[in-house]
């Protein structure tokens, strides 16, 4: 290995990326875009869920009962409607998600058995959003029914009973429940391994396609060598990418910082040479180019935001989906990153996934490495 | 003018099946994202992982503890001898939620006095905790209403106390199981086809002009209009192929229902490829390397998946974002397949999806021309 020859490959390729100021920009001011984007626009937190009204007992109770779900966060009244048809409707083109239905006896019963039903009628297409509707209106409705019980208990001259057990909650790390917080830190990792992915994984099969791999094949320049010296000055745009993605994280979206700024350094150099490393190995891999970017297309967009854990959690997959998720590399990255900014991890807290990394990087860089060959066929 | 279209088109079709690797990418890779996707793309939240620390070892503490087994949300993975191991459990990620019940629990119930539980959760992943303190809300307040009974019954006078009771039905509609697949599988339809379209587009304009045959093509008598056609057919073949193989293999092996009209989704694939195609076209316009074509897509896909309503509802976004996915094809064709696949709705309600999609791909298309027009002069 001379570092010339490594020298002399990576002064080429930075003047090829210089000279072709369009892709420079491009891979500059992309991660700049999407970090903005994406970090408004991707949010799990689940608010004004619109709801419509089909009140058929119209009286003090049930107008309670809806004002409570009208002063929720959680839900907005949208609209009320005095037919089933109107309902279906409502919910069949989206104009709300939830339709309430308070039956016409429901004081009745209530007074007669003490036991009464709102029904509540969910479009479920989103199960997610379904799942969260129905726990907010769940704890809506016990409220008031607790409220209820209360009020008969006082009618009969007993003071009113607490709910015995009381609840204390505390949420750590994301102390809020803001969905940004865990949402951006994943964001990071995703643009940085398209970044890397993209910045890389034409490389060589531009040398094939343009005819000038004969010219680099009959260089004393090794395997290796052509690697590092491919790799450097694009490792260099990489980390300035990354220095915009995780100061937009830290300074615009004030997603909290608790760990150290030496320990995210080192796991992002560490992820950046993956990425790197993955885009050249699919690059000496597939000599076409379309070939190489449909498959480096495939292989890194859908599933850095699938099967990262970046918004489903791993721990909920199927075990064997589970173990496939080892072999995404963002995964790693992704728990890194939570980890350092919500969490103040330290290296020992991180070690496995960023020892995984380093397995990672060295088996990609030795795959790529072997892989090509200095033949011309 | 129809001979030299079908001409165009089986240059296209051969080309296509002799890239080895591009044919490859269009089968396999589809398949197995929307396998692999399909099972990990969820939000639910089941056997969360729980570390128990039961100061109190009563009969009723251990209760408590069963109710939150018995659920099947939460699953035990630690008991804790002293607050130190509970730490530890969250701190290190092995438990989502931990349960602390401090001694005296079951004195304070008996005498009717508050007796805290304490709860703590790990909110990094916000929709998950949640969707864990919803759980945790209902299993608690289930086992304290029972206490109420129990102890208003004996310490009121008179006839047995009844539990004044207001309860809420909830009827989830079109996805009665609340099965995230039902959601997500139309979706990841949608999601890979958009990838492998815009791609393979934006790569059949650029490879020409990049190996300069476009100029060859050029000085035939072929019109841009006819050029087009030709090589924006065979796409739309391989679109429609692939879309059709993906619903068919997420029907059967999800069992993923199909309960509208297949002729409306048809219509609505038809329309979302001419738009996918015209955005492929439009790369390819602006870009001259294979390399730069490359980098586009990702840059142009990526916000596209992210912020079409994929993954997060479009609801939560912030208004600007929102605006944004006015322009966004895959938001519409998200609301297509999932209303067809799932609320069986036809063109009386999808027509306003359809339209706009229409409108996208079309003024895509003139723009397309336009500047297809003059980059060849």
């Amino acid at each position: 290995m001379k570092l010339n020859r490594i020298r002399a490959i990576a002064v080429k390729e930075a003047l090829q990326i210089w000279r072709d100021p369009r892709s420079l920009m491009i891979a500059l001011a992309m991660p700049f875009m999407q970090m903005c984007l994406l970090g408004y626009g991707v949010s799990v937190d689940i608010k004004h869920i619109p709801v419509c009204v089909w009140d058929q007992q119209a009286n003090q109770d049930s107008q309670d009962l809806l004002k409570r779900f009208q002063s929720s966060q959680y839900f907005q009244v949208v609209g009320a409607f005095d037919n089933a048809r109107a309902v279906t409707a409502a919910i069949d083109d989206g104009r709300c998600r939830v339709a309430l239905v308070i039956p016409p006896d429901f004081s009745a019963r209530l007074g007669d058995s003490s036991r009464s039903a709102v029904q509540a009628l969910i479009d479920a297409t989103d199960d997610n959003t379904a799942n969260i509707a129905i726990g907010y209106a769940q704890a809506i409705v016990s409220a008031y029914s607790a409220d209820a019980w209360s009020e008969a208990l006082s009618r009969r001259g007993v003071p009113a009973l607490a709910q015995p057990v009381a609840l204390e909650s505390r949420v750590w790390f994301n102390e809020a429940l803001e969905s940004r917080n865990f949402i951006v830190p994943g964001i990071v990792a995703i643009v940085m391994a398209l970044v890397g992915a993209q910045l890389t994984s034409l490389t060589i099969s531009r040398e094939w396609e343009r005819g000038t791999m004969e010219l680099l094949v009959s260089t004393p320049v090794t395997p290796l060598e052509l690697m590092i010296g491919k790799l450097a000055p694009y490792f260099g745009v990489g980390m300035l990418d990354a220095f915009f993605c995780l100061g937009l994280a830290v300074f615009w979206f004030t997603v909290p910082f608790r760990g150290a700024l030496s320990t995210l350094l080192f796991a992002t150099a560490l992820f950046l040479v993956v990425v790197l490393g993955i885009g050249y190995l699919l690059s000496v891999l597939i000599r076409s180019q379309l070939g190489a970017s449909q498959i480096a297309l495939l292989v890194t967009l859908l599933p850095t935001t699938m099967l990262s854990g970046y918004a489903f959690p791993i721990d909920q997959m199927p075990g064997v989906i589970q173990a496939i998720t080892y072999l995404v590399h963002s995964r790693y990255y992704v728990t890194v990153l939570k980890a350092i900014f919500l969490k103040g991890a330290g290296v020992t807290e991180i070690a496995f996934p960023l020892a995984a990394m380093v397995v990672y990087a060295g088996l990609v860089t030795y795959l790529a490495a072997r892989a090509f060959r200095k033949t011309v066929d | 003018m129809l001979g030299r279209i079908l001409q165009i088109l089986i240059k296209e079709l051969l080309e296509l099946s002799r890239d080895r690797w591009g044919r490859f990418s269009l089968l396999a890779p589809p398949i197995i994202q929307l396998l692999l996707f399909g099972y990990a793309a969820t939000f639910e939240v089941n056997a969360v992982t729980t570390a128990v620390l039961d100061l109190d070892h009563s009969q009723e503490s251990r209760e408590l503890v069963s109710a939150f087994t018995g659920s099947g949300r939460f699953r035990i993975i630690r008991v804790a001898a002293d607050e130190a191991g509970i730490t530890d459990a969250i701190e290190r990620g092995d438990a989502a939620v931990a349960l602390v019940i401090h001694p005296g629990f079951a004195q304070r119930l008996r005498k009717g006095q508050k007796a805290p539980l304490q709860v703590l959760v790990d909110g990094t992943n916000s929709n998950t905790a949640l969707l864990a303190l919803g759980y945790v809300g209902q299993i608690v307040g289930t086992y304290s209403t029972a206490h109420m009974i129990d102890l208003a019954n004996r310490v009121l006078p008179g006839p047995r106390t009844q539990l004044v009771e207001v309860r809420l039905e909830e009827r989830p509609w079109f996805n009665p199981g609340l099965d995230s697949r039902w959601f997500f599988v139309p979706g990841i339809v949608g999601t890979v086809t958009l990838v492998s379209v815009v791609n393979l587009t934006a790569f059949a304009i650029v490879r020409e002009r990049e190996v300069g045959t476009l100029e060859q093509i050029m000085v035939t008598p072929i019109r841009p209009f006819e050029l087009l056609i030709g090589k924006t057919l065979p796409l739309y073949l391989i679109g429609i192929g692939q879309v059709f193989m993906l619903l068919v293999t997420g029907m059967i092996w999800f069992g993923v229902p199909f309960v509208g009209d297949p002729f409306v989704l048809f219509v609505g694939t038809s329309l979302f490829l001419l738009t996918s195609i015209s955005l492929g076209l439009l790369i390819s316009t602006v870009c001259t390397t294979q390399q730069q074509a490359f980098a586009s897509n990702f840059f142009v896909i990526n916000p596209i998946f992210m912020l079409s309503g994929f993954t997060t509802p479009i609801t939560t976004m912030p208004a600007a974002m929102q605006a944004l996915t006015y322009v966004n094809p895959l938001s519409y064709y998200l609301v297509i397949t999932r209303g067809t696949f799932l609320k069986g709705v036809g063109f009386g309600v999808l027509w306003p999806d359809m339209l706009a999609l229409a409108a996208l791909g079309l003024g895509l298309l003139g723009l397309t021309i336009l500047r297809f027009r003059k980059s060849l002069d």
